[in-house]
C-alpha cells in the first residue's frame, strides 16, 4: 500500500484510458501526457496499460508501505525520497517506510508516479482511470491507500534514460479539423500569427485559450468530438477539448491537435503560451 | 434502401468523419445506423475502432494507429456503395421511462406552462404522448439527444443557467428534451425527474439506451416515484422495453 499523507492540488491514477465506450457518451480519459507514462512504464518494464499517478500543480506526500521500485516522469518538480532529491527518468528501489514528498514546481503542470507492476485500483469500463462519477474518487485524499504489489528484487534492463524534454516546447502542431474550411483568411492568419495564452479555464476535461479569434456562427448538428479537438464558439472563444473532454459538440471543429501536441499542451498551466502549426 | 450522397472528412491522425445531408432525418439516421452495424461486422471491429453515430455522421476511431485517409476513403465509398445490396439485422428498442412531474422535482413546469399558455396537465399530456428517437448521446456519460418534442412544448432555454440540475432531472429546452445523467450545470427547464438510472456503473450494460432507439415517457406519482428509485438503486427496477423492427 501507498499512503497518502498529503494529497496535492489533484492528484488521480491514470492509465490509458476507457476505449469502446464513446457511442455511450463516455470520455476516454487516461493520463493527460502519454508521452511521459510511456517512458515510465517503458523503464519499469509495466504493461503499457499500468496505471500511475497523476499529479498536477502542488504534488503529494506518500509512505511506502512495502518494497517496490518507482520512477517519477512529466513536469520537473523537486521530489525527494526521505529528503534527499531524486531525478527524473530514474528507477529507485524504495523500501517499507519510506517517504516520497514533492516540493516546488520548477517547470510544466503534471507530474507522474510510475510504480513496479502499476498501482492496483477498481478496473470500471476496462479502466482504472479516476473519471467521477465513473469512478467513486475524483481524486486521491488524504489518509487514502493505495495498492500496489510488492516487489524485492527487479533488475531493470535500462535504469535511467534521458528523453528529450517536451516541457519547453510551446508549437502546438495540429491538423485541419472537419469544419476547418467555415473559417475565412483573416480567422486563419489570426490562428497563425498568434501567441495564445492559457486562460483559467483549463483542466482535464478542456483548455480555453485567452486570446480570441473573429467567432464563427454556424449552426451544426451535435457531433463527435474528442482529445485535441479545437472548438470555435460564436464569440471566438477557442477550446481545447482534453482527455475528460465530452464526446460530442455543436460548435465547430476547427483544428485537431496530434498527439504529441497533447502531451505538449497538458504540461502548460495558467498564463503559459503556445502557438499553432500545421502538419 | 436507397443511398445518400456522403461525405468523407479528415479528423486528426486517428478518425475519419463521414456526412449524411445537414437534417435532422429518422430516414438519414437509419442509414447511419445501418452502415455502422454493416462496418463492425465486417470490417472496422470493436478492438480496434470505435463507431460514433450521431444525427447526420459516424465518426470512426483507431484505438492505437494513425490511419491512412485516402486509403479509408476509398474503402468507406466501396463499402457504402456496397451496403444497399445486402440485408442488415439490427437490434432496435423502445423505452419507457417513468417520470416523476411533481413540482418539488419539476421546479420550472408552472413557468414553462404559463410560457407555452396551456396547464400544467397540458404539458405532461404532451410530454408523454410522444415517441422520441435518439439521435446522439453525450455531453455526459448517458445524456440522449431526443429528437420530437411536440411544437407546443418548445421553450427557450433558462437566461441563467442553475449551478447544480440534480441527477434524473427531465429538461425542455428549444426543440431538446432529455434527462440530467448526473449531477451537472445546466440551463434547461426542469419539469420532472426520472428515478431509473441513465447511467449506472454497477449495472451489466451501464448504458441501456442507443443511438436510434425510441423513448416514451409515462407519469408517476410521488409515492411510485419513491419506490421506483428505490429498486433503481437495489439494482431490481425492470426497465420497460419493447422490441421494434428495424
Amino acid at each position: 500500500m501507498l499512503k497518502v499523507l498529503e494529497q496535492g492540488l489533484f492528484t488521480t491514477l491514470q492509465d490509458q484510458g476507457r476505449f469502446g465506450f464513446k457511442d455511450k457518451g463516455v470520455p476516454v480519459s487516461g493520463s493527460m501526457d502519454t508521452y511521459t507514462t510511456k517512458a515510465i512504464n517503458t523503464l519499469l518494464e509495466n504493461a503499457s496499460n499500468a496505471a500511475v499517478l497523476e499529479i498536477t500543480m502542488t504534488g503529494p506526500t506518500l509512505e511506502f508501505k512495502a518494497p517496490t521500485y518507482i520512477c517519477i516522469g512529466g513536469a520537473n518538480f523537486v521530489v525527494a525520497l526521505n529528503n534527499e532529491p531524486i531525478s527524473l527518468y530514474k528507477i529507485y528501489k524504495v523500501k517499507a517506510g519510506d517517504v516520497l514528498s514533492y516540493g516546488k514546481l520548477n517547470l510544466g503542470f503534471r507530474g507522474y508516479l510510475g510504480i513496479k507492476g502499476g498501482f492496483k485500483s477498481t478496473v470500471i469500463l476496462n479502466s482504472s482511470s479516476y473519471y467521477y462519477p465513473i469512478t467513486k474518487s475524483r481524486c486521491v485524499k488524504k489518509g487514502e491507500e493505495l495498492d500496489y504489489e510488492e516487489c524485492q528484487d527487479f533488475n531493470p534492463k535500462i535504469s535511467e534514460i534521458k528523453i528529450s524534454s517536451i516541457l519547453n516546447k510551446n508549437i502546438l502542431e495540429i491538423a485541419k479539423g472537419p469544419e476547418y474550411n467555415l473559417l475565412n483568411p483573416s480567422q486563419i492568419q489570426q490562428i497563425f500569427t498568434t501567441i495564445f495564452s492559457i486562460s483559467n479555464q483549463n483542466d482535464r476535461m478542456a483548455y480555453q485559450l485567452q486570446e480570441n479569434i473573429e467567432g464563427i456562427s454556424y449552426s451544426m448538428l451535435t457531433s463527435a468530438t474528442f482529445p485535441g479537438t479545437i472548438q470555435l464558439t460564436p464569440s471566438g472563444k477557442l477550446i481545447i477539448l482534453m482527455k475528460d473532454g465530452q464526446t460530442t459538440g455543436g460548435y465547430p471543429r476547427i483544428l485537431q491537435l496530434t498527439d504529441r501536441a497533447i502531451c505538449v499542451l497538458a504540461q502548460k498551466k495558467y498564463g503559459d503560451t503556445v502557438r499553432f502549426k500545421l502538419v | 434502401m436507397s443511398n445518400y450522397t456522403i461525405s468523407i472528412r479528415p479528423f486528426g491522425q486517428h478518425a475519419i468523419l463521414i456526412e449524411w445531408p445537414n437534417i435532422v432525418d429518422e430516414a438519414i439516421l437509419e442509414d447511419i445506423l445501418q452502415f455502422k452495424t454493416y462496418l463492425a461486422k465486417n470490417f472496422l471491429f470493436p478492438e480496434k475502432w470505435e463507431i460514433i453515430p450521431s444525427y447526420n455522421s459516424l465518426t470512426l476511431v483507431e484505438r492505437n494507429f494513425p490511419i491512412n485517409f485516402n486509403v479509408l476513403k476509398h474503402n468507406i465509398k466501396q463499402w457504402y456503395s456496397k451496403k444497399s445490396a445486402v440485408e442488415i439485422k439490427r437490434e432496435k428498442n423502445l423505452w419507457k421511462l417513468p417520470v416523476c412531474y411533481d413540482t418539488d422535482f419539476g421546479v420550472d413546469l408552472e413557468e414553462v406552462a404559463s410560457t407555452v399558455n396551456k396547464s400544467v396537465e397540458e404539458v405532461i399530456a404532451l410530454h408523454t404522448k410522444q415517441s422520441y428517437t435518439i439521435y446522439g448521446i453525450g455531453f455526459l456519460p448517458g445524456f440522449m439527444y431526443l429528437g420530437g418534442l411536440p411544437a407546443d412544448l418548445e421553450v427557450s432555454r433558462r437566461e441563467v443557467p442553475r449551478q447544480k440540475v440534480l441527477k434524473g432531472s427531465v429538461g425542455l429546452a428549444g426543440k431538446q428534451t432529455g434527462i440530467y445523467p448526473q449531477q451537472s450545470p445546466g440551463g434547461w427547464n426542469i419539469i420532472g425527474s426520472c428515478p431509473v438510472s441513465m447511467f449506472k456503473v454497477t449495472r451489466e450494460n451501464p448504458v441501456f439506451v442507443s443511438v436510434g432507439d425510441k423513448v416514451e415517457f409515462f407519469a408517476i406519482e410521488r409515492a411510485e416515484y419513491n419506490l421506483c428509485a428505490i429498486e433503481n438503486e437495489a439494482g431490481v427496477y425492470t426497465i420497460q422495453k419493447i422490441k421494434i423492427d428495424a
